[in-house]
């Protein structure tokens, strides 16, 4: 249920220079929801300045072609600023929508967060 | 004659659904959310694999987004189609809209290098590959799929 949109859909935490953030959402699917999840990761780097992000996907089980469309409008927006983009703990259901729409070789996808940590 | 999948394929049509239903739902997420758990929950009951289920759940969300957003522009007052069956072997489900259609030949490939970053094109894509047959209406606003169950699945009770 999308009942409370403005709610924080990230849970952001600082290891050394890198974000790591992981989503709240387990299906990042509705409209709604994908809108305030990119909005929410936009301003990491518009309005917080980070530059290093790492985006934990622990947590989901389930995300749509707008959801890749926010990610790859992240990834650029970082390589706009020379920042970077690493994404790590993708399941393995996920992964195949990656690796369909060939996305797993536009990102830098890591297994476990401690090697992504690394890929900075 | 209605479009359907069994109408292109050759799926024999003398057996019955276990389950169908017929709705149209206004251009709002929280109505499509409705009808795609209660599509799951059909599924679930019926012993389908987890990554059938997965499958259908991500080609159902893509077919209506494109139908809320794409077909109808979110105009609340303009209505999503959905007609689905679901048969021991197999799941048919009809999308259309109330919008003037699209030709899928128009959609550019997402996965060629120039258009990796364009936001169009991946659900098209989602949908062909998770699902065993995607067929577009001549006007293309209406989309028929189907999906054979991976384990000859559906074998809950009756």
């Amino acid at each position: 249920m999308s009942s409370q949109p403005r709610r924080r859909r990230l849970e952001v935490e600082q290891i050394g220079d890198v974000t790591v953030v992981n989503f709240v959402d387990r299906k990042i699917l509705d409209e709604q929801n994908i809108q305030v999840i990119g909005d929410q990761l936009f301003s990491l780097v518009d309005h917080d300045g980070l530059r290093k992000l790492l985006l934990n996907f622990g947590n989901v089980e389930y995300l749509s072609s707008a959801a890749l469309g926010k990610l790859i409008t992240l990834n650029k927006k970082l390589q706009g600023v020379g920042g970077r983009l690493v994404l790590c703990n993708i399941d393995q259901q996920i992964y195949e929508v990656f690796e369909i729409t060939r996305l797993d070789k536009f990102f830098n996808i890591q297994k476990e967060e401690q090697a992504a940590l690394q890929a900075f | 004659m209605p479009l359907t999948v069994a109408n292109t394929m050759n799926f024999p049509r003398d057996v019955k659904p276990a389950v169908a239903a017929d709705v149209s739902i206004p251009s709002d997420a929280a109505e499509a959310r409705r009808i795609q758990d209660e599509i799951e929950q059909h599924l679930q009951a019926r012993h389908v694999s987890e990554h059938d289920i997965f499958s259908i759940k991500l080609a159902l969300e893509e077919a209506i987004v494109n139908a809320m957003k794409h077909g109808n522009q979110f105009d609340r007052a303009k209505k999503v189609h959905i007609s689905y069956q679901i048969f021991a072997d197999r799941f048919d489900v009809q999308i259309s809209d109330d919008g003037n259609g699209f030709d899928p030949s128009d959609v550019p490939d997402p996965t060629a290098f120039e258009n990796l970053e364009r936001p169009c094109g991946r659900g098209l894509m989602l949908m062909r590959h998770y699902m065993s047959e995607v067929v577009f209406n001549q006007r293309g606003n209406g989309v028929i799929m189907s999906k054979v169950f991976r384990n000859g699945g559906g074998n809950g009770k009756k």
